[in-house]
Parts: structure tokens; C-alpha cells; sequence
């Protein structure tokens, strides 16, 4: 936008592919690898379920092509071994055995198998990035202007990528939408906990060059939890505080205008009245905003999208549970699970079209264009865990101010001049907590929220109990 | 040869043919730099070992990428490099446990594994402000580094950030981050990249297994077996190089006929790594193959040495 360079259909349509192929392999890594052991228990996986009962469980709930009585028994004795070496590993020193884990053993025993075949299917996944990619982590293929893969637009790899995609997005329909909704079913009292009021999605996914209008998953803002006010986002109204942060002071700036000045010395941890964190507090009109798959699923169900409001309708009436159980962790969780569900589905036709333009000799991936000696502009989008600001300006052919601001500053960004809280924060006030030294319960949301931060959560003073308000359950 | 037949009858129990299986091993010990009589042997490695390696990876300064790769090794599969071939003690992405039973996981493996353990380290440590620039629960990321990495039997550094400081070391570098090496002034071994091949980790991992000592290193301290050769000896374009067949625009017929990327600022001349050979995502493709130039992302400070991308060395 800035060089104002307008990309090729195909070029579109790959990155659109790359980025819903991420949806799918992220969402499915964050439910099974960083969120899932927050609600199954391994240890009542390995002691006390029943194979048979669990294979009856896993054909009653899922699709899953892998099961049967003998298939639990060998992940079981597999673990078992695992366990009896006495190197535990990333296990070592957990929760188990926690009285806020509810499932049955075999609803456990179930979600660890399936935990261990999704660490399987995601390196799978994550070759659908390598085709038109390079590799996955860290892409080799954007440019501006579009993408640089011009030879990967052949029959061969456009089919191992189809062929990809079909496994992956079985995996989401058969086994990841049952697991979630299965887990859901035993942990409903979480759909009134860990709620935030504030939401906000730049949208993804532009199926023409006409955006925001053409977004697949589309652009919004929704305040105070208003289902039937959401509004169109407009990045004007965007500003950042950086009070409570780790940089030099300076009024809420809009990301034009931006500032990153580091403070110069050792920062000093001081929540109670001084600066706390690196994170900026982003803020949009003034107020708190969560982004974010639910953020994203709620702005499109408010605007009525078609193909999301079939599938939240669908999970709440599987739930038996209200809308307003969406404003929570369990609804952050299901949200996670609906739009790689929707965005999964979609990817077919954007691969068809693909498929169609090579078909008729049109393999354009590159428009080309010329670094003006001034200009400003933005890009904004939705990534996995939220929405993603870029902010430009350029000078003398070069880079005079950027600014950018990312889905966990949104999420877990501090307290502003007026001391609201960030979302984050607000979510864990009245979480209950059945024993503050194993704060199991603060992780769910915590990890809900799936923040880019290695996570550790540190509740060991007692004064944490006036903090969180920790009640007995 | 026994465990080797019965890991291969276990790998297809999980779908994975002994075919397979080989293919893979002799691929791993081709990349090593082995010849093929350590085949079987590499294979017997993979095959688990009675007691299982203690490894400790340290986040510092990063952005987890250097992790995600290696959730995205197939053949051992990760789940398998998890439960029976290596024990991961401490790992604060994979973990179950958090704060501080994280910590006192940390501290008893330590503890345990005394001058046994693999401590393998993604990230730079900051050094300016008493290395304030960069904590973990209040603790600098350069005191928790002294604090394990000399009690380690061998500390590898998993990516360009840990092995040369990375993006946060990038000029003007505030917080004064440094690779591991030069932060505690040891040795280590570095797997440098954004992120790196897995499968130049799982090598030397294997390495250590099969026999013992860590693989020969460059000067940098790089494992010769991946970082030996320059991306451009090794470039499967080179032809084009040598015939004046050159790209000067992206998505033109000279991209398409996959012509030379040197003129669109590719950096493989300057860069030692084996990613031509061993491509990415179980031999998927690699960044050149993609019609990207290299951004010689494995060399030491490659965000000011590399930079401007795009431009013509």
C-alpha cells in the first residue's frame, strides 16, 4: 500500500493459502500442545483408564480413522514405559491429580492419543507452508509485490498441497472439533469465567482486491459485548500507552506517530503504581480491546456470516449452553476450534481458483513497482492469535518510521493513564482457585489467549489472594 | 540389530514403513558425513537407548521459531525424539508444568543431571544493565545461562540468536545481547539458522550418540557435516551462475526457467550451510527452490551484514 502496488490474483490466492494453512496448523498445536493438558489428565490416562471403554468413548464422539481397543492399549503401554523409566520429561512436576481435572480416565486417555497423533499431523501440516514457502518456520516467498514462487505453480505440487490440506482439514472435522467439544461437555462452569467486553478483528482473507469488503473472515469492532452493534474497524482510531511500560513516557500516540524508546537503565518490576512490562497498552477509541479468534468469531457472528454463525449455532446447541457463554475462556477455546473449522473449509475454493487461473495459462504471481521517495501507509491483518497492525512511513527511499502492533500487546498489554486493565488482566479477575500453590485454573485462560510469550505463571505469595480474589470451590 | 528391527516394528505399527525408515537413516547419515557402514548403526540409535539422554533447553531472547522446527522433524518423529529417544527435562514451550513448578523442574534437573545433561540454548542473552534487558521470572537471562550452561556436558546453541545474537544483537542492540558463547565466554556448539534444518540438530544429536563426542566443528563452531560448504557450491543453479543466466525480476521467465538469483540479492555466495542438500520439511523445498534468494540467515549477524536483502551483494 505504501509503494502502492496492487499484487496478482495469484499471488492473493497463494498468500491467502499460506495463511489459512498456518490457521489450520496452529489452532491444532495450540489445543493439543499448549492448551489441552490444562483440562486431561495423563496420570489418570495411564493408571486408570480402560482401553475398551475408551475406544467405545473415541467411536461414540469422533471420526478419528485411528482407534480401536488395541490402538488405546499401545498408547497406554507406551506411556506406561515412558513413566516406568522414571524420566518423566516434558511431563516432569505438572498438576496431575488436581481436583479441577474432570474428565473421566477415558475421556483422558482419548485426548492424550490424540495429543500424540496431532504432533504427528502437524509436522504434515506444516509441509503445505514448504510448497509455495520454502519452509515452515519462517517463509521464503513473500516479496512486495506478491510471492516469489512462480515455479511451484505446477500440477505436481499444487496437488501434494490439495493433498495435504484434505488430511489435515479431516483431522480438524473428525478428531479436533469432537476432542474439543467432548472436553467442552465436562467443563461448561468455564463459560462464565475468564470473559473480557471489548472486541476487535481487522479481518483476513481477501478474496478480491476490494478489502475490507471482500475479507472471508471480516473486519469489526464490537463494544461492550453488544452482539447486535458490531461496526467496522478503522485503524485511525488506534492509539498506544506506553505508562505502565518499559519506555520512555509520552502520551497515547497513534502508531504514525509512534515512539520505541527502551528506558536506559536495569527496569525495575513495579505493578502496584510504576512500569511493568516491554508490552505498550494498544487501545482503540481509548478502550481495551481482545483480539483474537474469539474476537474474530464474535464479529463475524454479530455481522451474521453465514458459514460462521452455522457453525456456533451448531457447537452451542451441541453444549446445550447460551451466546452469552461465549464472553469466557470455554468460548475463547471453542472459538479457537470454529474458525479453523470455516477457514479450513474455505481453502478448497481458493485452491480451485487457483487450479482454474493456471488451467488458462495464468501463472502471474509478481507485480512490479518503484520505491516512491515518499509515502505512508499501513497493512493490516488477522493472524492465528489476533489482529496485526503494520505501520509505515517512508522518506528518501527509505524507512522514516515504523511502527507495529501485534495481537499479544492487544491481549496482554498493561494498565493505560486512566488504569483500565488490559484484556488479559480483566479475564483473570474472580477466576476461582482451588489451591493457589497449583494456580491450575489461572493457566486455562492464560493459555486460552494463546500468548506469544513462553508462559510462566507465578502465583506463590499469598497476597495473590487479593489480587485474583481467590474463592474456595 | 535387534532394537533396530524393533523400533522399524514399531514405526510401523504407527504407519511408517521399515522402508522408510532406512531411506531416512541413510539420509541422516549421508548429512552427517558418515559413510554408509554407519548406517544400521544410526538406525540402532534411534531405536532408543535404555537411558535416555537428559536434555535442558534454555529460552532466552527469541521468538520460539528455532522449537517449532524442531516440532517439525519427521522420521523420528518429534513424538518419538520426546518419549524414547531423548528426556527432555525442561523445555518451557512443551512442558506441562508452569511457573514455579517450571522453575523448581529446572533446579532439579540441574541438580540431578550434574555435569550429565545436554543443555541445548535458543535465544540471546542481554548483557547491558546487569543484563536487565532480558528476564525470567526476575532472574537476567545471563545469570540463570551461568547458572546451568556450565554445569552442562555440552551446550548446543539451536539457532542464529543463541549462536550469534540474532535480531536483538542487530545495531543498535539496546540491551546488549550477545550469543551464548561470547555472553559466558565458553565454547559451544552452534546450529546457527532462522530457525536451523532439524535435521542438522537430530544429526549431531546422533553424532553424540553413536559415538560419543560431538561432531568437528568450523571455527564458528558449526558441525562441518552441515556448515562445510558454502549454499552456492552446493546450489543446484549453479550452471546458471557460471552462464550468465540471471533473474532480475521476480515472477519474470528468467524466475520461471529458474535462472540465477544472484542479481535479486542472494546471499548463498557468503553463506556455509547444507540447505541445498538437506532441504526443509522433509526435503520439501528450501528457500532457493522457492525462487527466494538466500538471506544468509546461518551467518554471524546476518540482520547487518546481509542487509540491505534484496540488493546485489
Amino acid at each position: 500500500m505504501a509503494v502502492g502496488v496492487e499484487i496478482p490474483e495469484n499471488a492473493r490466492i497463494i498468500r491467502n493459502l499460506l495463511m489459512g494453512a498456518q490457521f489450520q496448523h496452529d489452532h491444532i498445536v495450540h489445543f493439543y500442545h499448549l492448551h489441552a493438558l490444562d483440562w486431561v489428565d495423563i496420570v489418570s490416562a495411564i493408571t486408570k483408564a480402560d482401553p475398551a471403554k475408551t475406544a467405545a468413548l473415541a467411536d461414540n464422539v469422533s471420526n478419528a480413522q485411528v482407534g480401536g481397543a488395541a490402538y488405546y492399549k499401545q498408547v497406554q503401554q507406551r506411556l506406561k514405559t515412558f513413566v516406568d523409566s522414571g524420566q518423566l520429561g516434558p511431563f516432569s512436576n505438572a498438576y496431575w491429580g488436581h481436583s479441577a481435572y474432570q474428565l473421566p480416565p477415558e475421556a483422558n486417555l482419548m485426548a492424550t492419543a490424540h495429543y500424540l497423533e496431532a504432533l504427528k499431523l502437524q509436522a504434515r501440516a506444516a509441509r503445505m507452508h514448504a510448497i509455495f514457502g520454502a519452509k515452515n518456520p519462517h517463509l521464503q516467498t513473500l516479496a512486495i509485490g506478491g510471492v516469489t514462487c512462480v515455479r511451484d505453480l505446477k500440477p505436481d505440487r499444487i496437488a501434494e498441497f490439495l493433498y495435504l490440506w484434505k488430511e489435515t482439514q479431516a483431522f480438524i472435522r473428525d478428531v479436533y472439533i469432537p476432542d474439543l467439544l467432548a472436553v467442552a461437555s465436562f467443563y461448561k462452569e468455564w463459560g462464565s469465567i475468564g470473559g473480557t467486553t471489548n472486541f476487535m478483528a481487522w479481518g483476513e482473507f481477501p478474496e478480491s482486491d476490494q478489502e475490507p469488503d471482500s475479507l472471508f473472515m471480516p473486519r469489526g469492532v464490537m463494544m461492550k459485548r453488544d452482539l447486535a452493534g458490531v461496526k467496522m474497524a478503522d485503524q485511525e482510531k488506534v492509539t498506544e500507552y506506553v505508562t505502565r511500560s518499559w519506555y520512555e513516557d509520552g502520551g497515547a500516540k497513534h502508531p504514525y506517530e509512534g515512539e520505541t524508546k527502551p528506558v536506559q537503565e536495569d527496569p525495575k518490576y513495579n505493578p502496584d503504581k510504576g512500569k511493568y512490562t516491554w508490552f505498550k497498552a494498544p487501545r482503540y477509541t481509548d478502550e481495551p480491546c481482545e483480539v483474537g479468534p474469539l474476537a474474530r468469531v464474535l464479529v463475524a457472528y454479530g455481522y451474521g456470516h453465514k458459514e460462521v454463525k452455522a457453525v456456533v449455532d451448531s457447537v452451542l446447541k451441541q453444549l446445550g449452553i447460551p451466546a452469552a457463554a461465549l464472553f469466557s475462556t470455554l468460548g475463547r477455546t471453542a472459538a479457537r476450534g470454529i474458525e479453523t473449522l470455516v477457514i479450513g473449509e474455505r481453502m478448497e475454493t481458493w485452491i480451485n481458483a487457483l487450479i482454474a487461473n493456471v488451467k488458462k495459462g495464468d501463472t502471474a504471481t509478481y507485480q512490479a513497482w518503484k520505491m516512491p521517495d515518499k509515502g505512508m501507509g499501513f497493512g493490516l491483518n488477522d493472524v492465528p492469535r489476533g489482529s496485526l497492525g503494520h505501520w509505515i512511513k517512508i522518506e528518501g527511499g527509505k524507512i522514516k518510521q515504523y511502527q507495529y502492533v501485534v495481537p499479544s500487546t492487544w491481549n496482554l498489554g498493561p494498565r493505560d493513564d486512566k488504569g483500565k486493565p488490559g484484556p488479559l488482566e480483566e479475564a483473570l479477575i474472580g477466576t476461582p482457585v482451588a489451591d493457589p500453590k497449583q494456580p491450575l485454573e489461572i493457566l486455562r485462560t492464560v493459555h486460552s489467549f494463546d500468548p506469544c510469550v513462553a508462559c510462566g505463571v507465578h502465583v506463590i505469595d499469598p497476597d495473590s489472594n487479593e489480587v485474583y480474589k481467590v474463592r474456595a470451590v | 540389530m535387534e532394537p533396530e528391527k524393533a523400533f522399524a516394528e514399531k514405526l510401523t505399527r504407527r504407519g511408517v514403513s521399515r522402508r522408510d525408515f532406512m531411506k531416512y537413516c541413510t539420509a541422516l547419515t549421508a548429512t552427517m558425513g558418515l559413510s554408509a557402514a554407519y548406517v544400521p548403526k544410526v538406525a540402532e540409535v534411534l531405536a532408543a537407548t535404555a537411558q535416555r539422554p537428559p536434555v535442558i533447553w534454555l529460552h532466552f531472547a527469541e521468538c520460539t521459531g528455532c522449537s517449532e522446527a524442531l516440532l517439525r522433524t519427521q522420521y523420528p518423529y518429534v513424538d518419538d525424539l520426546i518419549l524414547e529417544v531423548l528426556s527432555v527435562e525442561y523445555h518451557e514451550t512443551i512442558m506441562a508444568a508452569a511457573g514455579q513448578q517450571a522453575e523448581d523442574q529446572l533446579h532439579q534437573a540441574v541438580k540431578k543431571y550434574d555435569g550429565q545433561f545436554i543443555c541445548v540454548v535458543e535465544g540471546a542473552i542481554a548483557t547491558k544493565f546487569n543484563g536487565g534487558y532480558g528476564k525470567i521470572g526476575g532472574r537476567p537471562f545471563l545469570q540463570i545461562a551461568k547458572d546451568v550452561c556450565t554445569k552442562a556436558a555440552a551446550v548446543i546453541c539451536m539457532g542464529s540468536c543463541s549462536a550469534f545474537g540474532g535480531v536483538q544483537a542487530a545495531a543498535p542492540n539496546p540491551g546488549g545481547y550477545k550469543g551464548v558463547g561470547d555472553a559466558l565466554g565458553i565454547k559451544t556448539l552452534n546450529i546457527p539458522g532462522c530457525p536451523p534444518n532439524p535435521v542438522n540438530f537430530v544429526g549431531t544429536v546422533v553424532n553424540y550418540l553413536l559415538l560419543g563426542k560431538l561432531p568437528d566443528l568450523d571455527d564458528l563452531g558449526r558441525p562441518l557435516f552441515a556448515y562445510g560448504k558454502t549454499i552456492h557450491d552446493q546450489c543446484p543453479r549453479r550452471s546458471h551462475f557460471e552462464n550468465d543466466e540471471f533473474v532480475e525480476e521476480f515472477g519474470s521467465e528468467e524466475a520461471a526457467m529458474g535462472y540465477c538469483l544472484y542479481k535479486m540479492g542472494c546471499r548463498g555466495p557468503e553463506t556455509y550451510n547444507n540447505c541445498p542438500v538437506a532441504k526443509f520439511n522433509n526435503g520439501t523445498s528450501w528457500p532457493i527452490e522457492a525462487g527466494h534468494p538466500c538471506i544468509g540467515c546461518s551467518q554471524p549477524d546476518f540482520w547487518d551484514e546481509m542487509t540491505p536483502f534484496f540488493e546485489e551483494l
